[in-house]
């Protein structure tokens, strides 16, 4: 099924749908792009692909392109994702100059003829190389580059310069840049398969398949098994929590396969919940969005104590889900959670443990919290407000 | 008068953050940096948090409160700082005036300024609101209830907080009811305390006091 705005207007706050009309008018027939560089796989361009189709409907000639490079090309690129994120990188001067090859040949190959670019991430960064003046270019950087490794943060700087504003998700991501830099947070997709009502047969149905039984409250951690999101935390807080409550444990991350520092934590984890039966840990593919929609629908509550995060939108997707949320006091999760009002962040074991506890006896308060929740994420988390956003941002940079 | 001549336009805004790259690490340095900081900042924090906490509000009710307590744990100021009420005050300057009384006063008493341990910096963000017409018209207070409740909350906003900035002295919807002679309705409307509420709650609020005077 193709879904139009109208499918939207259920799911957004009141009045959204007109403001979104309203605020294109005077962008209508402007031709606005979006670069990445892949169409599928990742955050980014799940979100392009609903957002696109929305802005086009609105009037607008949006148009979607990514960019194609070789395995150098990809290779150079993840190191900059790493050190944007302050992880130590060796980079070669022939790795730079790959980077700005591939870029120059995309930009002979993709029509970069635009009123408004909005280029995600440092993959087509280059692009703004063929820029013209009277278009307006936005690098819309989705990392967390609060702390980036030198060498790489002064090679990309050279061409975020030449761009009108830049895009960050937290105040904390921005960098020192004689450019103006807007905030606009991630957003969920409250229609995809991820985020979109399931009814109770098939909740019950896809957790009788995950093997996941239902019979007392479920604590859930959605997140890959990384020693960042701290599930051998989550399996101790557990522990605590258990001592005085009947629940069980999922930790649902995706499938350990070529990377050797997943496994390890993964084995660690194992090693931690040594074969306690209701700590269930489970492996999905990452197109097993109904899957994790079911979980965190099931969930009594959900945990994200991570203790380094970027943004953790898999906060915003539990809290739709009406699940109070008890994370780590980091990133973007600061962002989601209003303490002791949708959620608790917390900066222990012992806190999420108390926290839990806490919720697990208080019914009234937990869904109360839950719904709070829901009403939160539908005012500042949905792609409906992330739409509203690029819009602002394309109407204040273009002259009037 | 039931109608009036002159309809009541509504206008909806939405606001860019835009980062300043000013950011506290203590109160002192919140201090400094409230002193040095354009008009633009002090809006963000304490009048457009009300924007963007549509539908709850935290338990401060802006940000420079919210941080003290939160991510600095120091509950004194914060709630010293949570207490002020933006309509207290003839304009941004004099608010921030204040907010400089207050943390000056607040670290006088101290030995130690306290500072973030476990928490984040405090981020100073600059406001930039874009208004919206929205088309939509009011001429009676029976049209001004029935589009208020199904306009986006944006529209409450600027009529309440962002009229204030426009130098009016009480919000749009007051002044325009005195223009009907709803006086006693403007009252109720102007009587309202939109600090301490979200904006969404204010909505509920306006739109049952424009029902109830319409009965």
């Amino acid at each position: 099924m193709t879904l139009t705005l109208e499918h939207y207007r259920s799911v957004a706050p009141r009045g959204t749908l007109d403001l979104l009309e309203r605020l294109s008018e005077p962008l209508k027939g402007k031709r606005v792009l979006h670069v990445n560089s892949t169409r599928s796989g990742g955050g980014v361009a799940e979100i392009l692909h609903r957002l696109v189709p929305l802005m086009q409907e609105l009037g607008l000639e949006a148009r979607w392109e990514t960019i194609e490079g070789n395995p150098f090309f990809y290779e150079t690129t993840k190191k900059f994702h790493n050190g944007l994120q302050g992880n130590e990188q060796v980079i070669s001067p022939k790795m730079l100059e790959g980077f700005l090859e591939v870029n120059r040949w995309n930009r002979e190959k993709i029509d970069l003829s635009a009123d408004v670019l909005f280029i995600h991430d440092p993959q087509p960064i280059a692009l703004v190389e063929g820029r013209t003046p009277e278009s307006r270019w936005i690098w819309r950087c989705h990392i967390d580059a609060s702390r980036p490794q030198r060498q790489v943060w002064s090679f990309l700087r050279q061409f975020v310069l030449r761009y009108d504003a830049g895009i960050v998700s937290l105040p904390k991501f921005a960098q020192r840049l004689p450019i103006p830099q807007f905030v606009v947070f991630p957003s969920i997709d409250p229609l995809s398969d991820k985020n979109r009502d399931l009814s109770h047969d098939e909740v019950i149905k896809i957790l009788e398949r995950l093997k996941i039984p239902m019979d007392r409250p479920i604590l859930l951690q959605v997140s890959r098994f990384d020693r960042f999101k701290d599930p051998v935390g989550v399996i101790e807080a557990y522990k605590l929590i258990r001592r005085r409550n009947r629940c069980i444990l999922v930790l649902a991350g995706g499938e350990a396969t070529d990377d050797p520092e997943g496994a390890k934590v993964l084995e660690e984890v194992r090693s931690a919940a040594g074969g306690d039966p209701d700590i269930y840990i489970l492996l999905l593919p990452p197109t097993a969005h109904l899957e994790i929609n079911a979980l965190q629908r099931a969930a009594t509550l959900v945990f994200q104590k991570s203790i380094k995060e970027g943004f953790g939108l898999t906060v915003a997707e539990a809290m739709w889900k009406k699940k109070p949320v008890i994370g780590g006091f980091t990133g973007g999760i600061t962002a989601q959670v209003i303490y002791g009002t949708t959620g608790y962040t917390v900066n222990s074991i012992e806190g999420a443990a108390l926290r839990a506890s806490f919720l697990l006896n208080n019914q009234d308060v937990m869904k109360k919290m839950g719904e709070d929740a829901h009403e939160y994420v539908r005012h500042r988390f949905l792609i409906t407000r992330h739409i509203r956003d690029y819009l602002a941002i394309s109407q204040h940079l273009l002259p009037r | 008068m039931n109608s009036s001549e002159h309809p009541f336009r509504f206008v909806d805004c939405v606001e860019l953050a835009e980062v300043s790259g000013r950011k506290a690490w203590d109160e002192q340095e919140l201090l400094d940096q409230i002193e040095e900081c354009p008009l633009e900042s002090i809006y963000f924090h304490a009048y457009s948090y009300f924007l963007r906490h549509k539908y709850l509000i935290g338990p401060y009710p802006n940000d420079f409160a919210t941080w003290a307590a939160i991510e600095v744990r120091d509950r004194v100021l914060g709630e010293r700082l949570g207490i002020l009420d933006p309509y207290d005050f003839d304009d941004l300057e004099s608010f921030r005036g204040e907010i400089i009384k207050i943390i000056d006063d607040h670290l006088s008493k101290l030995r130690e300024v306290p500072r973030v341990s476990f928490g984040e910096p405090f981020y100073f963000i600059r406001s930039n609101i874009i208004e919206v017409p929205t088309g939509l018209e009011a001429s009676s207070l029976a049209d001004l209830a029935q589009m208020l409740s199904r306009v986006d909350v944006g529209v409450i906003y600027y009529h309440f907080f962002e009229a204030r900035r426009r130098g009016r002295k009480q919000s749009d919807f007051a002044i325009w009811l005195e223009t009907l002679n709803r006086h006693e309705t403007a009252h109720r409307i102007a009587a309202l305390h939109p600090y301490m509420q979200s904006l969404e709650g204010l909505r509920s609020q306006i739109v049952e006091i424009c029902r109830e005077a319409n009965v």
